[in-house]
């Protein structure tokens, strides 16, 4: 019990009113420029004057309170009437009916206890203001000492001091537990190093003379079947190759986009001419921010859009950035034709594919001739 | 007159008013605005001519006389030299074109042509340089196909379609003001056309490299789609967590907030 507590010695309401009054009185001016003016008179509710009012509060949330027990009659009723095949269908409302009627029976049946529960707060219930205080955060000086004591005492008790090498011995132990923890961590992963990542992230399945294939059919993809305004989505042909993790990994790495725009109307840097072949070119399909794949692609502008953070590339441009928070330039694949005038890789990416991370090298993006 | 004017200063007045002259202005822009509305010469005997009078009719002011395009001025539109029949019949076919004004995307509109004239209008502009040609009933006729091929249409509709569709074919925004429409309710027929001819920022998906049996499998997995019923009750157009925080946010917080204000509202006092 606090300092106030103790003197006020109850908490009738009377003496709440008493102290909060008195409270109000208190002058705090060297800390707040306005004095405190302390709580509203307090006024009665109509239901503190009047019967009927009172009764009829009493009446609404007996009501409330007595719909309860009907709707989780319901509920159980409609369990085991309604069949689960069945279905409602009002207006734009179509919904499984058995569901819907215990969605509706449970939750209003919840909804109406609070609604009661709130309604009784506000009408019935005492309603006088009171203020209580905070209580010290710190134990009492007595309390301090005794437990102060008890512990020398155990710690004399122990033998501990008398015997140090226990104590020693009980530490290193414990401190040697660390070791399982910081080796078992430190090896959930290979760590980053340069040599593992140009093995990992920085590397995809894409080699000189890979097919590029349909994505979901893996179809070979003739050149000349490629019609200005085209778009493909699509994979390397060894993409196949692969199973279960190993294929969801690179799948996420060498998904590319292939295009078709007429070549007079895009720029096709000298350094990249042979890259592509009349106006097809490859892209990756990983958005260099954070790696959404990309497809949202408009054929008259030639811009590609991510639809993650509105990243826009012009995949007329060497897939330069014009908009959005993308860093880099989408990464372009070098693509040729086989003796069969199909697509092949001319070449593996220039740079990693997919989204920025601390330790990438962006000196060899490409930033526009 | 007496019962206007001793109500002028009503105030409802100024709001009826406003709406009044909204409603004039709205019926005098339908008066008077360019009708699509075009009138066929019946008595023309080849397709091909019919064709190049309703086009001179109703498209010539953007494409041109002879549908070489205009590249500049005022009022600009494409070449449709090698569009093929295809487009004409989308374009036209869904109301698309002619359009009202420019803008940055033809909206879907009531289609004015009866089909012997869109017809007549593809006949026409097929004449102007070879492109993909209407295609045949058999090809997005989806009827008997197989559940597995429904499944696969669903792949083929996820990895190429729904970037821009959305995965329920909603639709979707494009930048600029430009959009991917929702696919709800658009036939068979022109869907395949779509993928055919890449209206607009749509990219083409050519019978070279998405083979018509594609093609009928993503048209049959839409149908599906759209004609499930959703047992899942208010599916809220089916555009993912942009009507559903909308949804959660307004009438899900508004009405916690509603019952927080209840709560602690004082309520009637005695005095």
């Amino acid at each position: 019990m606090s300092e106030l507590d103790r003197r006020d010695g109850g908490h009738g309401v009377d003496s709440e009113a008493q102290r909060s009054a008195e409270l109000a009185t208190v002058q705090d001016s060297d800390r707040y420029p306005v004095p405190d003016p302390g709580l509203p008179e307090h006024l009665p509710r109509l239901t503190d004057v009047d019967e009927k009012a009172f009764d009829r509060a009493t009446r609404q949330v007996a009501t409330m309170f007595g719909l309860v027990p009907l709707l989780a009659i319901g509920f159980v009723v409609i369990y085991f009437a309604v069949p689960t095949a069945a279905t409602l269908d009002i207006g734009i409302l179509n919904t499984n009916a058995k569901n819907f009627g215990l969605g509706v029976t449970a939750g209003m049946a919840l909804l109406l206890i609070g609604l009661g529960a709130v309604q009784w707060g506000r009408q019935l219930m005492d309603d006088h203001e009171m203020v209580d205080h905070r209580h010290g955060a710190a134990s009492t000086e007595e309390d301090v000492e005794y437990v102060l004591r008890e512990l020398d005492a155990g710690i004399d008790e122990s033998r501990i001091k008398r015997r140090k090498i226990l104590g020693f011995t009980l530490v290193g132990a414990l401190g040697a537990l660390a070791l399982p923890l910081i080796v078992s961590f430190a090896d959930l992963g290979p760590k980053p190093v340069k040599r593992v990542r140009q093995n990992t992230i920085e590397a995809t399945i894409w080699e000189k003379g890979i097919r590029l294939v349909h994505d979901v059919t893996y179809e070979p993809i003739k050149a000349s079947e490629i019609v200005i305004g085209q778009l493909v989505n699509a994979q390397p042909e060894n993409l196949q190759e692969f199973e279960g993790t190993d294929y969801l990994v690179e799948k996420a790495k060498a998904s590319i986009i292939i295009v078709r725009m007429d070549p007079n109307s895009i720029k096709i840097p000298e350094s990249r001419r042979d890259w592509q072949v009349g106006g097809i070119l490859c892209y990756s399909k990983i958005c260099t921010h954070v790696g959404c794949p990309i497809s949202l692609w408009e054929q008259q502008t030639h811009h590609l859009l991510c639809p993650c953070h509105q990243s826009t590339f012009d995949l007329g441009d060497s897939g330069l950035v014009v908009f959005g928070p993308a860093a880099r330039a989408l990464p372009q694949l070098p693509i040729t034709v086989d003796a069969e005038g199909y697509l092949v890789a001319r070449d593996k990416f220039a740079v990693p594919v997919g989204p920025s991370y601390f330790e990438r090298n962006s000196n060899s993006d490409f930033k526009g001739e | 007159m007496r019962f206007l004017s001793s109500r002028r200063r009503h105030p409802a007045a100024k709001v009826l008013l406003l709406v009044l002259g909204l409603f004039v202005m709205g019926a005098l822009y339908a008066v008077v605005a360019p009708a699509n509305q075009v009138s066929a010469d019946t008595g023309s005997s080849q397709q091909v001519a019919e064709g190049k009078a309703l086009f001179a009719v109703g498209c010539s002011s953007c494409h041109g006389l002879s549908g070489e395009g205009q590249q500049s001025g005022e009022v600009q539109g494409p070449s449709l030299a090698g569009v093929g029949s295809a487009a004409v019949e989308f374009q036209v076919g869904t109301g698309r074109m002619p359009l009202a004004r420019p803008e940055e995307q033809a909206p879907v509109k009531p289609n004015r042509y009866t089909p012997e004239e869109v017809a007549a209008l593809a006949a026409y502009v097929a004449t102007l340089g070879p492109g993909p040609e209407i295609p045949d009933p058999a090809d997005y006729d989806t009827a008997g196909i197989s559940t597995e091929d429904i499944a696969r249409g669903g792949e083929l509709f996820r990895t190429n379609c729904s970037a821009c569709h959305n995965f329920e074919g909603a639709g979707g925004a494009l930048p600029d003001g430009k959009y991917a429409p929702s696919l709800f309710g658009v036939s068979n027929q022109h869907i395949y056309e779509a993928l055919l001819t890449g209206p607009q920022q749509m990219p083409v998906f050519s019978d070279g490299v998405m083979r018509p049996e594609d093609k009928r499998a993503i048209i049959a997995y839409l149908n599906t789609l759209h004609e499930r019923p959703s047992d899942g009750g208010f599916n809220l157009g089916g555009l993912g967590p942009v009507s559903e925080g909308l949804w959660s946010f307004i009438i899900g917080l508004g009405s916690l907030m509603a019952i927080a204000v209840w709560i602690a509202a004082k309520g009637a006092k005695a005095k």
